[in-house]
């Protein structure tokens, strides 16, 4: 139980996939523009990851013993296919939210975050619960930063900033110190 | 032919520095953040997201007659997945100490948005060898970008460069450039770096106009 709590507060937090290993950076500085947006699009990304380690942990139960090679293109193939399942599945049940969602719904193929997901956690020999909390943890940390990101650049938005440093420079320099920030979860653990 | 030959040079010279993939279009940072934390580890991240690129361009240059519209995003994806597997295998069996430094973040070159990219813009809608040329300039680019990204942070961060000390034993190492907080930092220090340079050369250029090209 309690490894199982570790896994998610460290995916979570101490080992956040934006901050801590650069994962998810295109639409970590593409779209944290405005709060509500960043907000849908963590808990889409969120529930691709669930999907991701669900279908991630029967092939290499199942298939990917029998040819390991075919690990990379299995999995992006069903990340692929997933993103495009949900896009029809959202617009078929709610054409309110697939309208606020629009571009950002695709683009979630090409977040490396979730085929990260999918290999790190491959790498790491987790089961199915563990694989399932790793990517509830790797999500809602994605969401976590995604959203204090886009508070941050509202904020900066009226803020006296040099005219040459705006746009992604300055961008990249609030990344950096929320970065800094959250290594200080990394004490977390140590004295357990 | 002289008219290609220089398209074919602008072509290059344009994804070393007009176009640079890192520092002008911000693309494909994904991978690079993690990995440039030594100027060795960034080339061979770099060496390899070059073989991928330049590779897939070939050949997604020569089969844009026969891939379907419809389906085309997932060919090309496809095809760089074949490619980065190539890369993945090779560099376990010839490198194995670079692959595990590196580790899961060779996979990755997959979902580098800066390749997926190219094949869109480029490679699909031109000759092979024009887009050789392009995927050459474009992975030079980005090689020179992770190239100084790892140098700055291997210099500040333990006051090397390619192992050897520089500064000697009296330096006290920022180690913050080399953890992820680095990253961020150099990486949009170095933009700013890139925008002022822009800035300068604009206004000489308005300079010159307004004194009429005179001193020309």
């Amino acid at each position: 139980m309690n490894e199982l709590i570790w896994i998610f507060v460290s995916a979570l937090l101490i080992n956040n996939f934006v901050l801590a290993y650069f994962l998810g950076l295109c639409p970590f500085l593409g779209v944290s523009g405005r709060l509500e947006t960043s907000f849908r699009l963590g808990l889409a990304t969120t529930f691709v990851m669930l999907i991701t380690a669900l279908c991630a942990w029967f092939l290499n139960n199942y298939v990917l013993i029998h040819a390991p090679y075919l690990r990379l293109i299995s999995f992006i193939v069903v990340i692929a296919s997933t993103v495009q399942f949900i896009e029809m599945l959202i617009k078929k049940l709610s054409p309110a939210l697939f309208k606020a969602l629009g571009i950002f719904l695709p683009l979630i193929t090409t977040n490396c975050a979730i085929l990260g997901l999918a290999i790190f956690s491959t790498n790491k020999g987790y089961g199915l619960a563990q694989g399932m909390l790793y990517a509830l943890g790797a999500g809602l940390g994605f969401t976590l930063a995604l959203v204090l990101m886009a508070g941050l650049r509202e904020e900066s938005e009226t803020a006296p900033i040099p005219r040459l440093m705006r746009g992604t420079a300055i961008n990249l320099i609030i990344a950096g110190i929320l970065s800094m920030a959250f290594m200080g979860f990394a004490g977390l653990f140590s004295a357990a | 032919m002289p008219k290609t030959q220089a398209d074919a040079y602008q072509e290059f010279i344009k994804g070393l520095w007009r176009d640079n993939p890192v520092f002008v279009q911000v693309l494909g940072m994904c991978p690079m953040l993690a990995v440039t934390n030594s100027a060795v580890n960034a080339l061979a991240m770099g060496g390899a997201t070059c073989f991928v690129l330049v590779a897939s361009s070939i050949l997604v240059a020569s089969l844009k007659q026969w891939i379907p519209k419809q389906v085309r995003i997932s060919t090309y994806i496809i095809i760089i997945a074949t490619f980065v597997t190539v890369t993945d295998l090779a560099l376990q069996a010839l490198v194995p100490e670079i692959h595990k430094e590196l580790g899961a973040f060779i996979p990755l070159i997959v979902a580098n948005c800066m390749i997926l990219g190219r094949q869109e813009a480029f490679a699909s809608r031109s000759s092979v060898s024009l887009a050789t040329v392009d995927a050459l300039g474009m992975a030079g680019g980005f090689l020179f970008a992770l190239f100084s990204l790892g140098s700055v942070r291997e210099i500040l961060g333990e006051g090397k460069f390619f192992g050897m000390d520089l500064f000697g034993p009296e330096f006290e190492p920022w180690v913050i450039m080399i953890l992820p907080p680095g990253g961020f930092l150099t990486l949009g220090l170095l933009l700013l770096f890139f925008s002022w340079v822009k800035e300068r050369k604009e206004r000489l250029a308005e300079r010159l106009a307004e004194t009429g090209g005179a001193s020309l």
